[in-house]
């Protein structure tokens, strides 16, 4: 039995535990390969903000110097107005050249990132231990790699730059602010601090509604998933009605949560707008009063900028609250995307390598990198620094073993268990008894908890996981085919295989004449796990890839289960040609495929009840007995 | 297709047309505020008249306030209606896929079906809002916006008309050029995501393969090249930002040149020309943001199309107008049955097909991949319809019946059998709502399920995962099984049900539908010659033809095939034997 999957939807959206940290991990990553770039793009920024803060504060002197003066003039000289365009002119341009230059490099920060990102989370997928993909629904780990990245990439395009620009036109506006008019500087802090109460309480209510409505969205597409997939079971027990009540229930549940949510993020700028411009109002009549007083030397010109940078004022702080969702929801898809990179890889201690050799003229061994066909164990010693050779035979050996998917609950027990090179051995039990656990133990796709597993003679917890499983063939219950041609798709038993090879180990796998059937032969396309072929036609061409990888030791579980009788036993003279002088572990309901096993065990509730060849165990009239004639009853 | 979705706005569509009422409402105080403000500068301060300052300052809160309102009453409606609409959209979209036969279940996948409920629809939710919210505030600021730059100065507003026809080009140029990129972009995008979800079922293979690195050396190619397409598309979209300030820059340097000329001749007051500046920002950014809802509008169309063509998906099994509401027996008659998947007559699966089958008989149907015996059995429950001839159950064709009535009589236990998260209880109350606690216990004695379920912690309690994943492959067919029988049907129908189940399980099974439900006819495909041998009649189909019918004696007498099945599966054991 599997382990339980966590259900779809549960626990996708945690409430974010250290958004600061995370923000600082996603910083520090974005920098690690990108540091000149986003140096330049800070730069960029500040560069930009300047040049509009400058062209407001131009403002001032425009009425002041150039327009205030000369009023009533008949004969106005505009040399100077037109010196200090071009000079603003000059001003703004550099603007715009910095604008571009922050937008444009940013892409390639933004979706190099993305890129890394994607790489990283791949290639550390790829290195954890299968346990992970049995506790994680899939659904759950694609998310990371559409939602999650999604998210990212629109903070790190978008709100980020948004976000340091903002603060700096904060800054910079501000000191503007201060050099104008002191006291009325004063008047637009405290708005400004009302404004951000505000935002805060208004953000913080809409960031909680945004996890409501993720979290119903998470279990709504849960249950349109699971009815999806369970739809021709609905029609045939007339269930659509049902089906439909708990569906409009949780579709009502989405409804109220996204119009709360997305109500709030609405209102949010009208909001914020009008209590700018609240602002702009106190600060205009208390600017006013002080220009017509003439305090300070305040002037009209002064009071014209003031009022500009105002407004310049409440606009990035209105812009950074609206951008809050979004840096909430990509927190928390940094965080889970964080979490999958900090998942501990499959350990690997294992030091002895599989490697081939060539066998001198004088029966010394030597490595080679060409395939020789001649497979083995190359062991170093550490201690006197030599190097031995062993060769690989295929002797498989069970010492005690214990195991459990967690150390609470064994699944198996005390598994003792001698495969000989070139034996065939099969397991046979009810489904749940635990055979397909023994084969994933032999590949060490989990650690057993107790005991030992010897594979010619070595301790395979001393073989690289890498070697140890390229020296076994399996050939899995489940066909898993991939996107690409037929050949391709056998070629994966082994990289450097040529055509011939290929067709070599479909003819004996007898996929052959079907795969010439195909519409284009060996480069047919395969697309979604071979969608396009019936389930014993997939059966058919993963033997073929076990074919072609030739290992030494071969692991079929259930290979031709959903292949029909007549054609299994086409297959099976090519498949004992394959299993010919290697040694199989094979699992088989079909007791007639195994019957000529060398040894069969009889596996229930994890335990080896009863172990021998056919004709002994019938002699024994136990379990096996029970189950063979249980399907000859009546022959 | 616009026409489908609109049909779907129903009791939003009050708050669909408040919301852009609201917004203009909003937009007309926004545009009033400016004039407010160099009114405050012009008449007030300049002319020292501080009451002028402080009723026009009171004007200008007033109005403030009032735009508040606006803009929240609109953010509020067009929340509600877009949320409402979406609502309405997953709601008829899973009605009418309720409807769906199965032909019509065939032609979508699972995963694209669940694509068009969830993504799809939050693609058009988030494009309605948009629209509700832009479509009329964007070119409604541009005009009003206009409307005041006029009427404060017609000459020197003619700048804004230059900049609006070379930032419309602009954009125009921008979008029309990135947009087909985009799409591409997407596609490929798509098509890494399935790339990882493949690889991620099929982890499996790639680790029993030790080929991790080649994996990740494919991933990183691929994912390269959508880098590539990216940076391609995003370089157009990056323009939009500095051809936007070059805009709104000159027209600044423009309005500041010729403004201070006029001011100095008295044409234009110095609170009129800020008034103006505030103006270009209006109209330059009310242009951009109609260039985003077209971008949205056009990214949302596919989504749409998508959801409309489900929302259109016309059911191709009809209720019979005037059904029958009883079966009367559990006989079977095909009458030179033709079928075909895609009704066409010249590609049919099964072809002149002739079978009566008794009620209470047992019959086995045998066949290798692809002989369409599953086909053959869909239509006794009418899952499918017929492309020639007729299909009768208890004297009367299945499209006479009411369907729920026919399919309650006819329980079919499906090849690909799916459990649902809930109690095993409620998965067998599938088959009978009001089933009393010993009536499944019955059945599940009967599909020999009883056994493992009383072993579990909760009993019949016990919670199934989502598609029965804490259970193993036999029990989760014993317990569909079970559920098929609480039905307490006519006819049962198993398709391959027992195969992950062992054989003496299997004998099980089958012994205690014999004794226990003799009434009930039965049909069963298997695999496995001994799950069926001993029934009343053994159909024999090969390539969608009856190649032989009879009882097993029968059959290896007459049926070359059966023979050579039952060679492959029995011979070894009597070579063995006599060895």
């Amino acid at each position: 039995m599997k382990p339980n999957k966590m259900p779809m939807g549960q626990g996708k959206r945690p409430k974010l535990e250290n958004p600061g940290k995370t923000f600082k991990r996603l910083l520090s990553y974005v920098f690690k390969n990108y540091k000149w770039h986003s140096i330049i793009v800070i730069i960029s920024i500040v560069i930009s903000s300047l040049a509009s803060v400058v062209g407001m504060l131009f403002m001032k002197n425009l009425i002041d110097d150039y327009i205030a003066p000369f009023l009533g003039n008949a004969n106005p000289d505009f040399t100077s107005l037109l010196h200090v365009l071009v000079m603003m002119a000059g001003v703004y341009l550099v603007g715009v050249i910095a604008t571009f230059a922050y937008n444009r490099i940013m892409i390639y920060v933004c979706q190099g990132t993305m890129k890394n990102m994607r790489d990283d989370l791949f290639t550390h997928m790829e290195k954890l231990p299968i346990k992970y993909f049995d506790t994680h629904a899939h659904g759950d780990i694609m998310s990371i790699y559409t939602n999650d990245i999604d998210t990212l990439r629109q903070m790190i395009s978008q709100a980020m730059p948004q976000f340091f620009a903002s603060i700096f036109t904060i800054i910079s506006v501000f000191i503007s602010m201060l050099i104008l008019n002191i006291p009325l500087t004063f008047i637009t802090l405290l708005m400004v601090f009302l404004m951000m109460q505000v935002t805060k309480k208004l953000a913080g209510q809409s960031g909680s509604y945004f996890m409501e409505q993720q979290q119903s969205l998470g279990t709504l597409n849960g249950y349109i998933e699971e009815m999806m997939e369970g739809q021709k079971v609905i029609k045939v027990f007339c269930h659509e009605e049902e089906s439909m009540e708990r569906f409009n229930a949780l579709n009502e549940e989405l409804f109220k949560s996204a119009n709360n949510a997305h109500k709030f993020a609405n209102i949010l700028m009208p909001i914020m707008n009008n209590m700018g411009n609240l602002n702009y109002v106190v600060t205009a009549i208390l600017g006013a009063l002080l220009a017509i007083g003439g305090l300070g030397g305040f002037t009209l010109g002064g009071l014209a900028s003031f009022l500009q940078l105002n407004k310049s004022f409440s606009q990035p702080i209105a812009q950074i609250s609206q951008q809050f969702n979004a840096i909430v929801m990509a927190l928390a898809g940094a965080d889970r995307i964080f979490k999958l990179l900090d998942e501990q890889p499959e350990e690997d201690e294992g030091y002895v390598e599989l490697v081939n050799v060539k066998i001198g003229s004088n029966g010394e061994w030597e490595e080679s990198t060409m395939r020789t066909g001649n497979w083995a164990w190359k062991h170093y010693h550490k201690e006197d620094g030599t190097t031995t050779y062993q060769k690989v035979e295929g002797d498989v050996v069970f010492e005690h073993v214990d195991f459990g998917y967690n150390d609470e609950k064994m699944i198996l027990h005390d598994i003792e268990l001698y495969a000989k090179p070139g034996e065939k051995i099969a397991f046979v039990g009810a489904t749940g008894a635990g055979k397909t656990t023994i084969t994933n133990l032999i590949n060490r796709f989990y650690a057993i908890q107790d005991g030992k597993i010897r594979y010619d003679g070595i301790n395979i917890n001393k073989i690289k996981k890498s070697d140890l499983r390229r020296s076994l063939g399996i050939v899995l219950q489940d066909t898993h085919l991939f996107t690409g041609t037929v050949m391709e798709n056998i070629r994966y038993g082994k990289l450097d295989a040529t055509d011939e090879e290929v067709k070599e180990a479909a003819r004996l796998a007898n996929a052959e004449h079907f795969i010439k059937h195909l519409p284009e032969g060996y480069n047919t396309m395969l697309t979604g796990d071979g969608a396009n072929l019936s389930q014993g036609q997939r059966q058919l061409l993963a033997i073929a890839r076990a074919a072609v990888a030739n290992p030494p030791v071969l692991i079929l579980d259930e290979a031709t289960s959903s292949i029909d009788t007549r054609t299994e036993k086409i297959v099976q003279e090519g498949m004992d040609r394959l299993m010919e002088g290697r040694t199989v572990f094979v699992i088989a309901h079909r007791l007639s495929t195994i019957k000529n096993a060398d040894v069969i065990m009889v596996l229930d509730q994890g335990c080896i009840i009863e172990r021998g060849n056919h004709e002994a165990l019938i002699a024994k009239k136990g379990t096996y007995y029970q189950l063979y004639t249980g399907a000859l009853e009546q022959a | 297709m616009i026409k489908t979705l609109l049909a779907q706005v129903k009791e939003y569509k009050t708050t669909s047309i408040l919301a852009p009422i609201f917004i203009v409402l909003e937009v007309i105080m926004e545009v009033f505020i400016p004039l407010m403000m160099a009114s405050i500068i012009d008449d007030g301060v300049e002319k020292g008249d501080m009451k002028h300052v402080v009723f026009m300052g009171g004007c200008m809160i007033g109005a403030a306030l009032l735009a508040l309102l606006f803009g929240v009453l609109a953010g509020k409606y067009a929340a509600y209606a877009s949320s409402g609409v979406a609502k309405n959209l997953r709601g008829s979209m899973y009605k009418n896929i309720q409807d769906f036969s199965f032909s019509n279940i065939d032609k979508y996948s699972t995963a694209g079906l669940i694509t068009r409920l969830t993504t799809d629809v939050t693609n058009v939710q988030n494009a309605y809002q948009m629209i509700l919210r832009m479509f009329m505030r964007a070119p409604f600021m541009l005009i009003c916006a206009m409307i005041m730059a006029f009427n404060i100065n017609a000459r020197i507003s003619l700048i804004f008309v230059g900049a609006i026809i070379f930032l419309g080009i602009a954009l125009a140029i921008i979008i029309l050029k990135a947009y087909p990129v985009f799409t591409m972009v997407f596609k490929k995008y798509d098509h890494l995501n399935a790339s990882v979800q493949e690889n991620i079922g099929a982890i499996r293979v790639v680790k029993a393969y030790v080929r991790e690195d080649y994996e990740v050396s494919k991933f990183k190619r691929a994912c390269e090249n959508v880098y590539h397409m990216f940076v391609k598309a995003e370089k157009l979209i990056s323009l939009n930002m500095p051809i936007m300030q070059f805009a709104m820059y000159s027209c600044i340097l423009l309005l500041s040149w010729l403004g201070a000329k006029m001011i100095v001749v008295g044409d234009l007051k110095t609170g009129e020309l800020m008034s103006l500046f505030a103006y270009v920002i209006n109209i330059l950014m009310a242009l951009m943001f109609i260039a985003m809802v077209f971008v949205m509008v056009t990214m949302a169309r596919a989504s749409a199309e998508r959801i409309a063509e489900v929302i259109n998906e016309k059911t191709d099994l009809m209720n019979s107008l005037n059904p029958i509401y009883e079966v009367k027996d559990g006989s079977i008659t095909f009458e030179n049955v033709d079928f075909s998947y895609h009704k066409d007559p010249n590609n049919c699966v099964l072809e002149k097909i002739n079978v009566t089958i008794r009620a209470g008989e047992t019959v086995g149907i045998i066949g290798g991949t692809g002989s369409a015996k599953s086909s053959l059995v869909q239509l006794i429950p009418r899952l499918y319809d017929v492309t020639a001839g007729q299909v009768k159950v208890g004297g009367i064709d299945v499209r006479d019946y009411d369907i729920e009535t026919l399919r309650n009589e006819v329980a079919m236990v499906l090849q690909k059998n799916v459990l649902f998260s809930g109690t095993i209880k409620e998965n067998l109350r599938w088959g009978n709502k009001e089933a009393t606690d010993e009536e499944i216990i019955r059945a599940c004695q009967l599909a020999q399920a009883s056994e493992f379920i009383e072993k579990m912690p909760k009993g019949y309690d016990t919670y199934i995962e989502q598609g029965g994943s804490n259970v193993s492959g036999g029990q989760k067919q014993r317990l569909c099984i079970a559920r098929a029988l609480l039905k307490k049907p006519k006819i049962l129908i198993l398709d391959d049900s027992t195969s992950a189940v062992d054989t003496k399980t299997d004998t099980l099974i089958r012994r205690a539908f014999k004794e226990e439900i003799p009434n009930t006819t039965q049909i069963i495909i298997a695999q496995r010659i001994s799950s069926i041998q001993e029934a009343d009649k053994i159909i024999v189909l090969n390539e969608g033809k009856i190649e032989g019918i009879g009882s097993h004696e029968e059959l290896m007498a007459k049926s070359h095939i059966y023979r050579d099945v039952y060679a492959s599966q029995m011979k070894g054991v009597d070579e063995h034997e006599t060895k």
